[in-house]
């Protein structure tokens, strides 16, 4: 839904950051914000200004994820390198090949996850690895809201695997190419994001169900639940589309569209505490917009060649970092 | 957004010299920088700063197409590698020596962020003069090569003698008469020749005359794979046209393995050119017929088991 008006703008309390190069991932750590660049550095900011940057990759960063304390990357190096907020990078893991490292997640207790080639590597809060070969490539990953399960975006589906148990992954099952897979708060769902345009959702427990959710005019990369785990919002449109998950989830219900506009979804992200939700476009526009009227604020105003590539909300929910394709970046600080 | 990255496809049998080649395009002073994805089981022994290994895994799209494979792998790494643009001017995909090219082709007309980021520029072949005519007889794949390539490199051909090589030319030519042939010894060929072809580009599809050196080569016995060109020697009618190529690359899509066509339709000034790869067509009005220009109909295809006669009956019914 688009407002008549020009939304009201957050501009002035955006502070930017010059990275330089693409920016693969935003990050908060309990000291400050971290970016990690497409050039291999990781970029560390603090109360407005940039503080230093640290080569943690010999090539480029492909992944990254993190908690309070620090940034976990994946690069083309085939190394998994963790980095604080202070000191130098640290490997963690490395691929004897070199084969890019794809995909990384990180469990609220600590479980590491990665994958590289046909590998999925997981990694517990006690440094203990497990390994599983894969049938097809895996390509996104992510750990169930609790306890140490693991879903494996795949070729024609998603595994659920018990990295700690030597039985066989729960294949969940749907044909094609599945991409970036997203596991709901409350555990009841998981969704994937597919090379066909659209997103699939299983609904897990006793009454398993498919969800198919189409009708995007691009791939939808990213995927953002809101804090209370009711609506999944997504990219790949015009708008940010976000799907009821009330009840039995979205099948047979139509998604909300929340900030049209004439560019193309690239990232989204919903406010940790607040049905407000981070928009950002294809053509360097971010919008804010809240889900329960859709009013929109505007956090930046398109810029050519500056598509957003990346989102970070700090944990109180009171700024929002993002990133872009051209190097730019920047703090929005919610004023109180 | 800016210029999409060109690509080159890189295919040839085992042992034909693909890796020669390669690294000859990475060390000459070109100026240009590439990013090279390499199968990940080749050979050792390349050198330069982007080097991928890739796992040739293939896909089949979910759209209801049985030879609409697409490399997924490919996709991942392209999307890996657009987050570093700048840093490399074109793209190499070296594929297997067994590797069917099509996938990779089409991967560049199927995915939409691919075919929004770069270009697939030619599929390059490396085969080899002493080897190639055993291959063709035993090595389905390397036939396909073959008749995929728009440039054909005919390396080794200090192996052997005049008589072997001119035969040799003549079983490549025998599957595939468009492709541009160049002679090497040690892959010494001249790189220009290989990159910025813009075979899949309409607006450069200026004909699609054979390239051959030299008029009347031998007859060959038939080949299962070969091409077939037709000629209407007028206009056809694109009510008529479009739905007849449409059912036979649907239908005969598995084995068809390129068509190209320039057309004249009634009423149009402008020139319809299309290429394909198995079922998926790319075709647009492209320019003006200039004055002088003969207003006429062709088509190429290069596939596996055609029937001439019947795709000749198809094609002649179009006529306006």
């Amino acid at each position: 839904m688009t407002t008549m008006t020009p939304p009201v703008s957050l501009r002035e309390h955006v502070t930017p950051i010059a990275a330089e190069t693409h920016v693969v991932a935003a990050h908060w750590l309990k000291q400050g914000l971290v970016l990690a660049l497409a050039d291999g550095r990781v970029l560390r900011w603090r109360d407005g200004a940039v503080v230093d940057s640290v080569e943690a990759h010999a090539g480029g960063i492909l992944c990254a994820i993190g908690d309070g304390e620090r940034l976990i990357t994946g690069g083309d190096d085939g190394r998994v390198v963790t980095t604080g907020f202070e000191g130098e990078p640290v490997e963690i893991a490395k691929d004897p090949k070199r084969r890019w490292i794809d995909a990384i997640t990180l469990s609220p207790s600590g479980n590491l996850a990665w994958n590289t080639g046909k590998t999925v590597q997981t990694r517990d809060e006690k440094g203990r690895v497990r390994t599983l070969d894969a049938a097809s490539t895996p390509q996104g990953l992510v750990f169930a809201p609790k306890g140490y399960r693991l879903a494996i975006a795949q070729m024609n589906g998603v595994s659920l695997w018990y990295p700690n148990t030597e039985a066989k992954p729960e294949f969940l099952d749907w044909k094609g190419s599945h991409l970036d897979v997203a596991w709901s708060p409350d555990g009841r769902f998981v969704v994937s994001s597919m090379q066909e345009n659209a997103l699939h959702g299983w609904k897990l427990g006793d009454k398993p169900g498919h969800m198919r959710m189409t009708g995007y005019p691009a791939k939808p990369r990213s995927l953002s639940w809101s804090h209370d785990g009711l609506w999944l919002a997504s990219s790949g449109a015009d708008g940010a589309i976000v799907w009821p998950f009330q009840g039995d989830g979205p099948q047979g219900k139509a998604p909300r569209e929340c900030g049209v506009r004439h560019a193309r979804v690239t990232r989204v992200a919903f406010h940790p505490g607040a049905l407000v939700l981070a928009i950002g476009y294809d053509d360097g526009c971010i919008l804010m917009v809240r889900l329960t009227d859709g009013s929109e604020l505007l956090v930046r105003p398109a810029l050519r060649d500056s598509g957003i590539s990346a989102f970070a909300w700090d944990k109180a929910g009171k700024r929002l970092a993002f990133g872009a394709e051209d190097g730019a970046a920047g703090v929005l600080a919610l004023p109180s | 957004m800016s210029e999409k990255i060109p690509v080159t496809v890189l295919t040839g049998y085992l042992g034909a010299g693909k890796t020669t080649l390669l690294n000859r395009i990475l060390t000459e002073d070109h100026g240009k920088k590439f990013a090279v994805i390499v199968n990940e089981f080749g050979e050792a022994g390349i050198d330069g700063d982007l080097i991928v290994g890739a796992d040739e895994e293939i896909f089949e799209m979910n759209n209801g197409c049985i030879c609409c494979t697409v490399r997924g792998d490919l996709i991942r790494i392209l999307d890996g590698l657009m987050k570093r643009k700048g840093k490399f001017d074109a793209i190499i995909v070296e594929t297997t020596g067994l590797a069917d090219p099509a996938p990779v082709a089409q991967t560049f007309f199927v995915d939409q962020d691919v075919g929004d980021a770069t270009r697939l520029d030619a599929v390059v072949t490396v085969t080899d003069a002493k080897w190639l005519k055993d291959r063709l007889k035993d090595a389905p794949e390397a036939k396909n090569q073959i008749a995929f390539a728009d440039v054909i490199v005919l390396n080794k051909t200090d192996l052997v003698t005049a008589e072997e090589l001119a035969d040799v030319e003549a079983a490549i030519r025998a599957i595939n008469p468009y492709a541009k042939l160049h002679k090497a010894e040690r892959a010494n060929v001249d790189i220009a020749a290989l990159l910025d072809r813009n075979a899949f580009d309409l607006d450069r599809i200026l004909d699609i005359e054979p390239d051959f050196l030299e008029a009347g080569h031998h007859h060959h016995h038939a080949e299962d794979v070969r091409s077939i060109s037709l000629t209407i020697p007028g206009e056809v009618d694109p009510e008529k046209f479009m739905p007849w190529i449409n059912d036979l690359t649907q239908i005969q899509g598995p084995n068809i393995l390129r068509s190209k066509g320039i057309l004249a339709f009634k009423n149009e000034p402008r020139r319809f050119v299309f290429q394909g790869v198995h079922m998926i067509l790319d075709g647009d009005l492209q320019r003006d017929w200039k004055d002088g220009e003969t207003r006429e109909s062709r088509l190429v295809f290069i596939g596996r088991d055609l029937n001439e006669n019947e795709l000749r009956k198809g094609f002649e019914a179009c006529a306006a």
